[in-house]
This record gives structure tokens, C-alpha cells and sequence, in this order.
């Protein structure tokens, strides 16, 4: 029984994935508003990068791929986590979470 | 022995540490509010020592299940690594904050972590390795960064180490995404098959490879990839940037020198005119940024951005002599950057923190020990010779040389001239300029520090010798 929608090649999961890369990037350089927006945009590079790994281990028929993501998807986790505390730890000193304000030191 | 065995005792070093990391966190929530740094911070000292002694004894080998590798070079990044915490963790002793209150028990707690994280890259044998040892250094770094919670420079030092250390390891992921889809394993040994068997290079493994430098430059903090790295040391408290600038550092060269000469060895001709440019970018940038500077931990922040350009020089050579020269160099940059924090942090007047290069005028005469230290391992930081620099610096010019590489070293040896005006200055505000008040009397501790590593400075030459064989061991087991 031949599935009524050909199957998906690899060639569109990367494409997704290199668009969320570069939304990702994107979102962290041209943002001038919210640093929680930088955060967001940070889980779309890690997603994206997951996203691939997840393609080529399908692809490659090779399982170290998925393990690969379960680990990521720990990491991240972890990092969204210390990055809330320390945006939480700023704003109480600072009073702000604007990306304009954060230039106590110069550059 | 097979590739899919456990072998766990190859890791033993880092399972103690890590066991020893969770007992010390018990040992620290039981103490009393704001007591238990001192003894937190002289157990886990002692837990860096035994774990030290365990990585001279372990065994070469591959473990679980190839990912990860103990061989010689492992070794000798694993020791400057716990060298680099043990120095950190002493200059966190005596430490206090403008509050006059001392950092909390988890500082130690987290210097660990983070360590144990550098143990791991420098053992990866596999991109899942490498990602996970990473992640668990950075992570602890980030808190460790904004852990004066009631300072406005501290909190700001670690946001921006965070956005701009999340995006590195964000790219560097993507990179080994794209390496994987080309290569189908991530283990080192099946890329460096896959690498000699595809005749014409991918383009996706080119990306991919382009990707992993961007992450692990960022780590290293070589232009153009330094943004964050005078901010984030300037705000910092003093031996937290002491520690970034030291362990960190060198577990990140450890990847680099790994996974360029290992799995990407071949490529060499490739990589090698990047890092050159990197190398070329961080020296010149170094040296002339560093010039308006006047806060000494700015200053010492541009040092090191032009420090990491002159060892990538021996990266850059693509050579076991080049190799060999980086992590000579590594261990002479730990001596000296040791030292030089170890002053700063003994720099305090009236119980508050003074940073600026103004607030030196004078410590020759109210202060000439520490003041001849400071001075030493500026002398050093030049390259004046017989000090611990000058040898790190003339085995990266050599490496460089012999692999034929004669422009980056006249481009090194041009930015070091113009970087001993800075490193100089300090030394010409320390003796030649008007007294100011005098700084307060530094914690014995402090005094320790910077003396052990100033005679370490002037007596490198003695320990050149086996430490020149140890390097070349590890170089070799790193191209072997």
C-alpha cells in the first residue's frame, strides 16, 4: 500500500531548520525592545539545531542523532532556567528589563 | 578492549569530583547563614588536589563507549584547569564585597561544576562530549558572574555573558548538527574516517566546521568573537574573573587543539588561514584597544583577548611543535594571569574595591612587595626575558616560523612591542607617579598567591625542562 503522501525528504526539514536559525539570530541582534525576547529567540537556535539532528539521524538511520536532542533539550532547559534567574537578579537592581538599559559599562 | 566497553575508571577523576562537588553542597546548605565559604572553599581546594593526583595516575584509554578519551594531552589540560580553580577558589577566601560581606558558600561549589565541566571537554572524544562538558562550564559561569546579587555591574556582567555565551553554544550546536548530517557519527574517530573517505570536502561540513570555530572562538574570547569579554570582566566580582580568565580558557583550547588536529585534521589546509586571521585579529586588537584603557580589570580583559591570539599561534602552525608551544605558552599565561589577579584583588582601600589604574600611583613606596610582584608579571606579560612570557612567546614564534607562517609572526612580534606600552605604564604609574593614599594591608592569603606565582614567573626557566617533555607528550598524543 503506497501512502497517499509521498514522504518527506530530507531537504524541507533543513530548510525549516536554517530559517529558524536565522530567526533566531535575527531575533537576538535587531531586537532593541525585551531582553525575555532574547531568550525566546535563543530556543529557536537550539530547536533548529535539534530540528537537524533529529532529520539526519532519520536520515542516516543512526540513533546517537536522538540522543544527541534529548541532551540538548536538558541543557536548554537548564539555561532558560539560569537565564530567567540572572534577567530576574537585573531587573530588581536595575529596574528594567529593556535592552537599551543594559550599558552600566561601555560597549 | 573494545570500543563499546564502559571502562568507567578512566573517568574516575571527574566522578570524584563530581561526588565530591554534591557532598560539599550538602556540607554548605548545613553551615549557618553566610559562614560556610571559608570551609566550603578549603574542602573543594582539597578536592581539586585529590582530583589532581587521580588524572596523574589514570590510565590512557577510551571509555564509555568511545566518547570519551584519556590520553596525555587530556592529562596536561585537566591539571592546568584544577590549577587554575585552586588559584581562583584562594583569591575567593579573603574576598569581600562593597558591602563588606563575603561570597556565598556556592561559589566554591559552582567553581567546581564548572571545572569538572573543563575536565570533561578536555576528554571529549565525541561532539556529545564536547557539548555537554561545555555547557556545564558555561552554565556555572554565568551564575558565578552575577553572584553579587545586590551590585547593578555584577547582574549586568552576567546577562550579557549569558545572551552572548547562549548564542555561541547555540551556533556551535548548529555546527555540530551540520557536521553530523555530513558525517553521519559524531565520535571523533568516524568523522576523521568519513573526512578521508569523501574526496571532494561537502559544503555542509565546511559550514558546519566554520560554525564550531565561531562557538569555541567565543569561548576564548578572540576577536572578532570578544564583545563581551572587557564588560563582563570588568563587572565581575575580582575572583570570578580571575577564575574566566584561567580554567575556561584552557579547557576551551583544549577542544580547539582536539577537535582541529583530531577530526578535522586533514582539513587542515583549510582551517589554517582562519585561525591565522583570528590569531592576527586578537594580537593587533589586543594591543591597541588596551592603550586608553584605565580600569586594570578592562586592561587585564584586552590582555587576554591579545594572550589567546598568541597561543592560537601555535594552532595556527598545525604542527606537533605548535601544539607543543600553545600549551607551554597556556601554562605560562596561567602563572602570570594567576599573579596579576591575585594583586588586583588585593586592591582595596578602606574595605572597598578600587579598580582604577590611578589607584596603583605609588604602591612602590607604600607597598614594594607587592608592588615588585605586580611589576614582574607585567615584565612577564611583555615578554621580557627570563620570565615565564618570554618562553611561552619565542615556542609560539618558533612554531609559527617553522611551519613557514612568517607574517603572523612579524604581526606578533609588532603587537607585542605595542603592547608592552600598556603593560609598562602600569609598572611607570606604580614607581615614577605621585604617591596616593595607600591601599589597605592585602589578606595573608592574597600575599601567598601572588608570591608563589611571582617566583613561579621568575624561576619558570627551572621547570622549562619537564615541562617542555610533558607538552610534547601531550602534543603527541594529541597527533598520534
Amino acid at each position: 500500500m503506497t501512502p497517499a503522501i509521498a514522504p518527506v525528504g530530507l531537504g524541507p526539514y533543513l530548510v525549516v531548520s536554517a530559517a529558524l536559525l536565522v530567526l533566531g539570530v535575527l531575533g537576538i541582534f535587531l531586537n532593541r525592545k525585551n531582553i525575555i525576547i532574547i531568550l525566546m529567540s535563543m530556543e529557536l537556535i537550539l530547536l533548529a539545531a535539534n530540528l537537524n539532528f533529529v532529520a539526519f539521524s532519520s536520515a542516516h538511520a543512526d540513533l546517537s542523532g536522538q540522543v544527541m536532542v534529548l541532551f540538548v533539550l536538558t541543557i536548554a532547559a537548564a539555561e532558560a532556567a539560569i537565564g530567567l534567574a540572572i534577567v530576574t537578579v537585573y531587573f530588581r537592581n536595575r529596574g528594567s528589563i529593556q535592552v537599551e538599559d543594559v550599558t552600566m559599562m561601555k560597549g | 578492549m573494545s570500543a563499546t566497553s564502559v571502562n568507567w575508571t578512566l573517568a574516575l577523576p571527574e566522578i570524584a569530583l563530581a561526588l565530591a562537588g554534591l557532598v560539599i553542597l550538602v556540607f554548605g546548605v548545613l553551615q549557618r547563614e553566610g559562614k560556610g565559604i571559608v570551609s566550603c572553599t578549603m574542602l573543594t581546594v582539597a578536592a581539586f588536589i585529590g582530583c589532581a593526583a587521580l588524572v596523574v595516575v589514570s590510565p590512557d584509554g577510551v571509555a564509555y563507549a568511545g566518547t570519551f578519551v584519556n590520553d596525555g594531552f587530556a592529562r596536561f589540560m585537566k591539571i592546568l584547569a584544577l590549577l587554575g580553580g585552586v588559584v581562583a577558589l584562594v583569591l575567593t577566601l579573603s574576598y569581600r564585597t562593597n558591602d563588606r560581606v563575603p561570597l556565598p558558600f556556592e561559589t566554591a561549589v559552582l567553581i567546581l561544576f564548572s571545572t569538572l565541566g573543563a575536565l570533561i571537554m578536555a576528554s571529549s572524544a565525541n561532539l556529545m562530549t564536547l557539548f555537554v562538558g561545555l555547557e556545564l562550564s558555561s552554565l556555572s559561569i554565568y551564575i558565578l558572574c552575577a553572584l553579587e546579587r545586590d551590585d547593578v555591574t555584577s547582574s549586568e556582567a552576567g546577562l550579557k555573558y549569558f545572551v552572548l555565551g547562549s548564542l555561541a553554544s547555540g551556533l556551535l550546536l548548529y555546527g555540530m548538527s551540520l557536521v553530523y548530517g555530513y558525517a553521519g557519527t559524531m565520535a571523533y574517530t568516524g568523522l576523521i574516517a568519513a573526512i578521508q573517505q569523501a574526496g571532494a570536502l561537502p559544503s555542509g561540513l565546511m559550514v558546519g566546521l566554520v560554525f564550531i570555530m565561531v562557538g569555541l572562538s567565543f569561548k576564548l574570547s578572540v576577536v572578532p568573537f570578544h564583545m563581551w569579554t572587557p564588560d563582563v570582566y570588568q563587572g565581575a566580582p575580582t575572583p570570578i574573573t580571575a577564575y574566566m580568565a584561567g580554567a575556561p580558557k584552557f579547557a576551551a583550547f583544549a577542544l580547539f587543539l582536539r577537535v582541529m588536529s583530531g577530526p578535522f585534521g586533514t582539513m587542515a589546509p583549510r582551517w589554517q588561514i582562519l585561525i591565522e586571521a583570528l590569531s592576527i585579529l586578537s594580537m593587533v586588537y589586543g594591543a591597541f584597544a588596551a592603550i586608553p584603557q584605565t580600569n586594570i580589570k578592562r586592561l587585564m580583559a584586552y590582555s587576554s583577548i591579545g594572550h589567546m591570539g598568541y597561543a592560537l599561534m601555535g594552532l595556527a602552525a598545525a604542527s606537533t611543535n605548535g601544539v607543543r608551544a600553545t600549551l607551554v605558552y597556556l601554562a605560562a599565561y596561567l602563572v602570570m594571569n594567576a599573579g596579576v589577579f591575585a594583586v588586583i584583588t588585593a586592591m582595596r582601600r578602606k574595605g572597598r574595591e578600587v579598580t582604577s589604574l590611578s589607584d596603583l600611583a605609588g604602591l612602590g613606596r607604600t607597598d614594594p612587595g607587592l608592588a615588585a610582584a605586580l611589576a614582574i608579571f607585567m615584565f612577564s606579560m611583555v615578554g621580557a626575558p627570563p620570565l615565564a612570557g618570554f618562553f611561552g612567546k619565542l615556542m609560539v614564534f618558533a612554531a609559527a616560523w617553522q611551519s613557514g607562517l612568517y607574517v603572523l609572526v612579524v604581526i606578533g612580534a609588532v603587537s607585542s612591542v605595542v603592547g608592552a606600552y600598556y603593560y609598562l605604564r602600569v609598572v611607570k604609574v606604580m614607581y615614577f607617579d605621585a604617591a596616593s593614599e595607600a591601599l589597605d594591608r592585602p589578606a595573608r592569603s592574597l600575599l601567598f598567591v601572588s608570591g608563589s606565582m611571582g617566583l613561579a614567573t621568575v624561576f619558570f626557566i627551572l621547570a622549562l625542562g619537564p615541562l617542555m617533555a610533558m607538552a610534547r607528550q601531550a602534543a603527541l598524543a594529541l597527533g598520534g
